[in-house]
């Protein structure tokens, strides 16, 4: 009797306990299917050390940071729109630029925004102390301030509006003054407990689990946000990522954590869908990077032979799995305002490859080789270690003996970047919008040892030193883009690196998510107008 | 009291120990090409030879490695893990903070392998050679030449992804603002399949254990003697055979804290557990030496103290072995 009561309790909680389950694992669903406002849970894959834009401009940074902290400019499909500045114009001398900021902005503690915010911004954070802003604001002497909605930026040599504009929305995430004057920048709290104008206030991080941002009742542009809550969950394992979109639990993966190979199985999965648009303006350039310390390097015919061994159709066909575009040379096809498809072309062929290799007068051996490189795949993302596969394999068709060294992303920075322990590197270099952003660096010569993304393979040539030169201030804008045309035929012609494919990232979602990607930078972006609805 | 006597002699022996694996720890770090600057700089996309100099000037990583070592020993020494490059936060409230989760998720799976696998060894050992023993014995084979991470997969995609009976990952519902037993049967929730797919691999290998030496030991003469006497079978299994097949289980106990903590790291990767073991991967990511040592550090300490407990553990188990004080205390 007992052994059988026993028995009937221990059937019916655990009956119990089962129905409990289903009913909370129901919960998060119906709670989403309310409609208006809601939580959303984004997949993101890395924890930077610290979230402030203003110091690492980075995407992975930007990823959380550009819904709470807001830049001067936001990168829209038409161009650079204004966004806490309410419009700007340059100086014909383009000795300064002066921005009218918008009224009535409000920190997230309360106190006014100000012009006093902006000029602290860009003369205690952007030109001293942020990674890209240290070569953009170089020339910047000071920031007027003569009425609280005006900032005045005065330059020491003259500045391109065109590249100032182009980089606002990278380069100009505005600080509180009052939360940071007179600290140790880079140690202040709010680098992590974020304080900004933007959408959404930065409410909890929990170190290896989520951060959780909340609706600003108080924001600016009235109506918005549209999201109650944005939950960025840390998923660092790919497979973990696919599986919580899949199960619902998260619904929204950006920067292509799902890996391209699982994109075709997702797609068919209801309820979720693969968006490829919204990255145009963080376009990647898989790039071969030459160390012309190298003897046979240095012949422009063996650079030219390297470039004509690879196939580039087949590179974005079977790596990037069509997700991409071949590319021309240093500036992709998405720049639409800069890019010109007049430039040296090196279509696939072997034999050409082969012809240069003979005429530089490195006959194959008797084993086929001609010579020896070392091949220096970066670790960052799977297609440039798979395309340092394919390219050991292309250079061996033409008598070159490639040996890949493998190495995680400090040992790969410091033997490409500091030690020059390479021939050959692949490289995922990032163009930023405008090409004196992070591209022209990549061939320009002088730059100091250390600085990673750089020409670092010692590559001097006088004449495209002075097309990058002058473009930095030349001031009329068909100038500048005439310079930079130029600039890609050189870079074509003389083959400082070649590129090979351009490719941006894809986002998973599910279908409940709306307004997404509907700028070019989406992911980085304020995501005030995003919505979310059964 | 010997038991102290016990600790405080393992801990003493211990401490060369741990300048070992510290100095050896340091100094394959410092062999490999780059440093926590460089892993950083790559990951934000670059920054300027100015701005990697401060970095490293911040952070102590200009000097000779003898000099950093030096450094780094002293801190120890005052009871100071150091501070942490890649998450930019004092190393010591980062492994406080990461030391929970995986305490207990090795703890429930260390619990389940031990209990559930010595109680199904002495199934199997119970009559070696029959169905029951059969079946066990290459289930467990089966599911001990699995990975970890395929089980945790496996278990994901099933009961997670097609079910949706437990949470796909994570430690707790996100920001539910639980607290106490709600809280404790959420994070249970969550663990249940890491525990599940760490502890598997482990039941096997208890399974494994506990069968076969229950079948050395049943032809044993005091097992004959306790059959003369008259004994129920279940007596003889329980108390006779099983008790003596338990000893080396309870040795590998101890053993297997070290490989867990190993196996933890794959499991808390595929389940997003903000533990121990993704927090090395990390540190080995970003090439944060102190970070790495901090935990290497608090691991060789875990590992000293399950050895510890299994050593007292064992001295209760059987008299004879004692705790090195002779067994006339015990």
């Amino acid at each position: 009797m007992s052994s059988l009561l026993t028995r009937r309790f221990f059937l019916g909680s655990s009956l119990g306990a089962t129905a409990a389950l289903l009913v909370s694992t129901a919960l998060p669903r119906m709670a989403m299917a309310a409609g208006a406002g809601g939580r959303l849970v984004v997949a993101n894959d890395s924890e930077p050390r610290q979230l402030n834009p203003a110091i690492a401009a980075s995407n992975g940074v930007f990823f959380i940071a550009s819904k709470v902290i807001e830049t001067l400019g936001q990168a829209t499909f038409e161009g650079v729109k204004p966004l806490l500045a309410a419009s700007w114009a340059g100086g014909e001398d383009g000795l300064s630029i002066t921005f009218r900021l918008r009224d009535g902005i409000k920190w997230h503690d309360g106190k006014p925004f100000t012009s006093e915010d902006v000029a602290f911004s860009a003369m205690e954070v952007w030109k001293p102390l942020q990674n890209i802003g240290r070569e953009l604001f170089a020339n910047l002497e000071k920031v007027e301030t003569p009425s609280p909605d005006t900032a005045v930026f005065r330059f020491s040599k003259p500045t391109p509006l065109q590249l100032i504009e182009n980089a606002l929305p990278v380069v100009s995430s505005v600080l509180p003054k009052h939360l940071y004057e007179g600290t140790d920048i880079a140690a202040n709290p709010a680098n992590s407990a974020l304080v900004g104008t933007g959408p959404f206030t930065f409410a909890e991080y929990k170190p290896g689990q989520y951060y959780l941002l909340k609706k600003n009742p108080d924001y600016w542009q009235k109506g918005q946000p549209l999201l109650d809550e944005i939950v960025f969950q840390v998923l660092p394992d790919r497979a973990a990522a696919a599986s919580s979109l899949e199960a619902g639990e998260v619904q929204l993966a950006c920067f292509s954590a799902v890996p391209l190979s699982d994109l075709d199985r997702i797609k068919s999965v209801d309820g979720l869908e693969v968006v490829t648009k919204g990255y145009e303006d963080l376009t990647y350039q898989l790039t071969v990077e030459i160390n012309h310390r190298t003897k046979e390097l240095q012949d422009l015919k063996v650079r030219q032979a390297i470039a004509f061994a690879i196939d580039r159709k087949f590179v974005l066909d079977t790596i990037f799995l069509g997700y991409g575009t071949i590319a021309t040379g240093p500036v992709p096809e998405s720049a639409k305002t800069f890019y010109t498809a007049d430039v040296t072309r090196y279509d696939f062929d072997t034999d050409k490859a082969n012809a240069l290799l003979d005429e530089a007068g490195y006959k194959k051996g008797a084993d086929g080789v001609r010579f020896k490189l070392r091949l220096l795949p970066a670790p960052y993302f799977n297609e440039t270690k798979q395309f340092g596969d394919y390219l050991r394999q292309a250079l061996s068709k033409i008598g070159i003996d490639a040996t890949i060294v493998s190495n995680d992303s400090a040992g790969h920075q410091k033997a490409v970047y500091t030690d020059h322990a390479f021939d050959l590197a692949i490289a995922p270099t990032v163009f930023r919008a405008d090409p004196a952003i992070s591209t022209t660096i990549l061939v320009r010569s002088g730059i100091p040892d250390g600085v990673p993304f750089s020409n670092q393979g010692g590559y001097k040539n006088a004449a495209l030193d002075q097309i990058i030169d002058e473009a930095l201030v030349t001031l009329d804008p068909a100038k500048r883009v005439a310079l930079y045309q130029d600039f890609q035929r050189k870079v074509t012609e003389d083959l400082p690196l070649i590129n090979v494919v351009d490719w941006t990232f894809t986002s998973v979602a599910s279908t409940a998510v709306k307004n997404i990607a509907n700028t070019p930078r989406w992911a980085v972006s304020s995501w005030a107008d995003t919505e979310l609805d059964g | 009291m010997p038991v102290l006597r016990l600790i405080s002699r393992r801990l003493l022996t211990s401490i060369p120990v741990l300048v070992i694996v510290i100095a050896g720890t340091f100094f394959l770090l410092n062999a490999a090409s780059g440093d926590a600057v460089d892993a950083y700089l790559g990951s934000i996309g670059g920054g300027s030879a100015t701005l990697a100099a401060e970095l490293r000037a911040q952070y102590g990583l200009d000097g000779s490695a003898w000099a950093r070592l030096g450094f780094y020993l002293g801190q120890l020494a005052q009871g100071d893990l150091g501070y942490s490059v890649a998450l930019n936060r004092p190393i010591g409230a980062v492994i406080w903070e990461r030391l929970p989760p995986t305490l207990w998720l090795m703890g429930s799976a260390v619990a389940l392998s031990f209990l559930l696998g010595s109680s199904l060894g002495i199934v199997a050992g119970r009559r070696p050679g029959s169905l029951a023993d059969r079946l066990l014995s290459t289930g467990s084979l089966a599911l001990y030449s699995v990975p970890s991470f395929w089980l945790g997969l496996v278990l994901s995609i099933l009961f997670a992804v097609k079910l949706r009976w437990f949470p796909v990952s994570g430690l707790e519902t996100i920001a539910s603002g639980k607290t106490g037993l709600a809280r404790a049967s959420d994070i249970g929730w969550h663990l249940a399949l890491p525990v599940a797919a760490l502890g598997m691999i482990y039941l096997a290998l208890f399974l494994r254990m506990m069968r076969a030496g229950m079948a050395e030991v049943w032809g044993e003469d005091y097992v004959l003697a306790a059959r003369a006497r008259g004994l129920s079978e279940r007596r003889i299994t329980l108390n006779h055979v099983a008790r003596n097949a338990l000893l080396p289980l309870i040795t590998m106990l101890g053993l297997q804290a070290a490989g867990m903590l190993g196996g933890s790291v794959v499991i808390e990767s595929v389940f997003a557990i903000p533990g121990f073991g993704r927090l090395a991967q990390e540190a080995v990511a970003g090439r944060d030496s102190a970070l790495l040592m901090g935990i290497i550090l608090t691991s060789a300490l875990l590992v000293i103290a399950a050895n510890l407990l299994v050593d007292l553990a064992y001295g209760l188990l059987d008299p004879r072995v004692g705790s090195g004080a002779g067994g006339r205390d015990a």
